[in-house]
């Protein structure tokens, strides 16, 4: 059976995620339900507002179940606001705003400023031999590092690319451009 | 400005490009982006989950109501609403307003809505908008109108609808109008692309992108009379990527309780036992008007 992955698809930029997949010739799937979410064997939490998204997780049914195959080990990757949702700590979110702890790392929100700050840059990162392109919009950064969690990208000294296990966060948006190296990074931790 | 943006960036990265223009647009799809006129609309608004607000001085309604001249915010008022929010805020200036716009870019705005809600400052010429950092949306009725407003450097297009109205009838009308033309020319031949782009009057290089891709070259969003969950579904389901929301909002009986059935219209607008679930109790609608009444129709200011 092909791997079939999710896009979590409440909310933010989904579709060039799905484009990415479809490159690579993996099979992606859009997520709005629990029974959805039940069916993939890798999810995809993709840029947008990370406030909203969490509210639509709570009101679509979606966060308890999130929650429970993240800790059963769901090879996951988080995109900007998808690296916030899965961190263990959040600075300058809303109070009401669900982290799920899926990868040991404190992120703070909107961290390299607005969006006339926003940018992109050639970024070195480790395993890969080239650099990649990055696009960084209102984008976060990881301010600690937990025990197991590999820093793979810093700007600035600061981490960007982070992973722990089959979890994989980026404050950057590689969807965002044609190079697929990261979205076959992550395939090829799925089993 | 491309080379005065208020921080500089770091070595070796570029800011105020096209791809990170677009880019914040496509991180706003699948959202709700709520008209706000102060902050504690603004924290209703980031409580019921929009992806961004709208920070202009009157709701389109109370615009089309008092009549007058309507212009850029209280920077004060902008102030206030980026003070008490995380999400995007999104400010309006006049049509070829570009003093309006560099002053929202100075004050870190995360959009500039070069908007018909306001009275145009211009009646020939809109913002160049390639020379700023800060990236712009910009209304269309058609096709043309989408496509002109691209080639001046806007990096999201919302239909336009009538604003201030309630009533949905324009919007379905313009998006209608956009979609149908993208899908006839995807059909069409070379030959024909020369038309389009006449009839339109619009750049023939944007005309032999939509047949390439069947698509806009930026996200397409949908604007102007939306008032109900059902509304943002039709509207999503017709093709918009997202929606703008204001009067509808803040002058239905329950600002917050519609506003978080929107937002979850918006993500779910393909499930219709959900749309029924989110559409029940929501107290009144805003009043709404037929277009044939108004005295002003706000969508045909532009060029």
């Amino acid at each position: 059976m092909p791997v079939k992955v999710g896009l979590l698809a409440l909310q933010g930029a989904i579709e060039p995620h799905a484009l990415a997949f479809q490159a690579l010739g993996a099979t992606s799937v859009e997520v709005r339900t629990p029974d959805q979410l039940a069916a993939v064997d890798a999810l995809v939490i993709p840029g947008g507002e990370s406030t909203t998204m969490s509210k639509l997780l709570d009101t679509s049914g979606l966060s308890e179940p999130l929650a429970k195959r993240l800790a059963d080990g769901l090879p996951t990757f988080g995109t900007c606001a998808g690296m916030i949702i899965l961190a263990r700590t959040v600075l300058d979110g809303r109070v009401d705003q669900q982290s799920y702890g899926a990868i040991d790392v404190t992120v703070r929100r909107n961290a390299f400023g607005r969006q006339v700050d926003s940018f992109e840059a050639d970024l070195a990162i480790d395993g890969l031999a080239d650099p990649f392109h990055a696009v960084f919009i209102r984008a976060p950064f990881v301010e600690r590092v937990g025990d197991g969690v590999e820093v793979l990208a810093s700007v600035d000294g600061h981490p960007v690319l982070c992973r722990q296990g089959v979890v994989l966060v980026s404050a950057f948006h590689p969807e965002l451009t044609d190079d697929l190296r990261l979205h076959e990074l992550f395939l090829s931790s799925i089993s | 400005m491309a080379d005065t943006s208020p921080t500089a960036p770091r070595s070796g990265s570029s800011t105020g490009t096209q791809l990170v223009k677009r880019g914040l647009a496509e991180m706003l799809k699948g959202g709700v982006i709520m008209d706000v006129v102060d902050s504690e609309q603004a924290k209703i608004a980031e409580d019921a989950g929009a992806v961004a607000v709208m920070a202009l001085e009157r709701v389109p309604s109370d615009i089309r109501r008092d009549g007058g001249v309507a212009r850029m915010s209280d920077p004060e008022m902008i102030e206030g609403i980026k003070a008490v929010t995380t999400i995007p805020v999104m400010a309006k200036a006049r049509i070829g307003h570009f003093v309006e716009a560099q002053i929202l870019e100075s004050l870190g705005v995360d959009y500039v809505d070069e908007s018909e809600v306001l009275t145009p400052a211009d009646e020939a010429h809109h913002i160049d908008k390639w020379a700023f950092t800060v990236p712009f949306v910009c209304g269309a009725t058609n096709l043309g109108e989408a496509l002109r407003r691209i080639s001046e450097g806007a990096c999201m297009i919302r239909s336009k609808g009538e604003a201030g109205t309630g009533n949905v009838v324009e919007a379905v009308r313009h998006l209608r109008s956009i979609f149908g033309d993208i899908r006839k020319i995807t059909q069409a031949d070379n030959a024909e692309l020369f038309e389009w782009a006449k009839r339109l009057q619009a750049p023939l290089p944007l005309v032999q992108e939509i047949h390439q891709t069947g698509k806009l070259p930026v996200p397409l969003f949908c604007a102007g009379g939306l008032a109900t969950p059902a509304d943002a579904a039709l509207a999503m389901q017709l093709g918009a990527e997202s929606v703008f929301v204001g009067s509808g909002i803040f002058k239905s009986d329950n600002p917050s309780i519609r506003a978080k059935a929107i937002v979850e219209a918006t993500t779910h607008f393909n499930d219709p036992a959900i749309l029924a679930k989110v559409s029940r109790g929501l107290g009144r609608a805003m009043p709404g008007l037929e277009i044939a009444g108004l005295e002003t129709t706000f969508a045909n200011r532009g060029w």
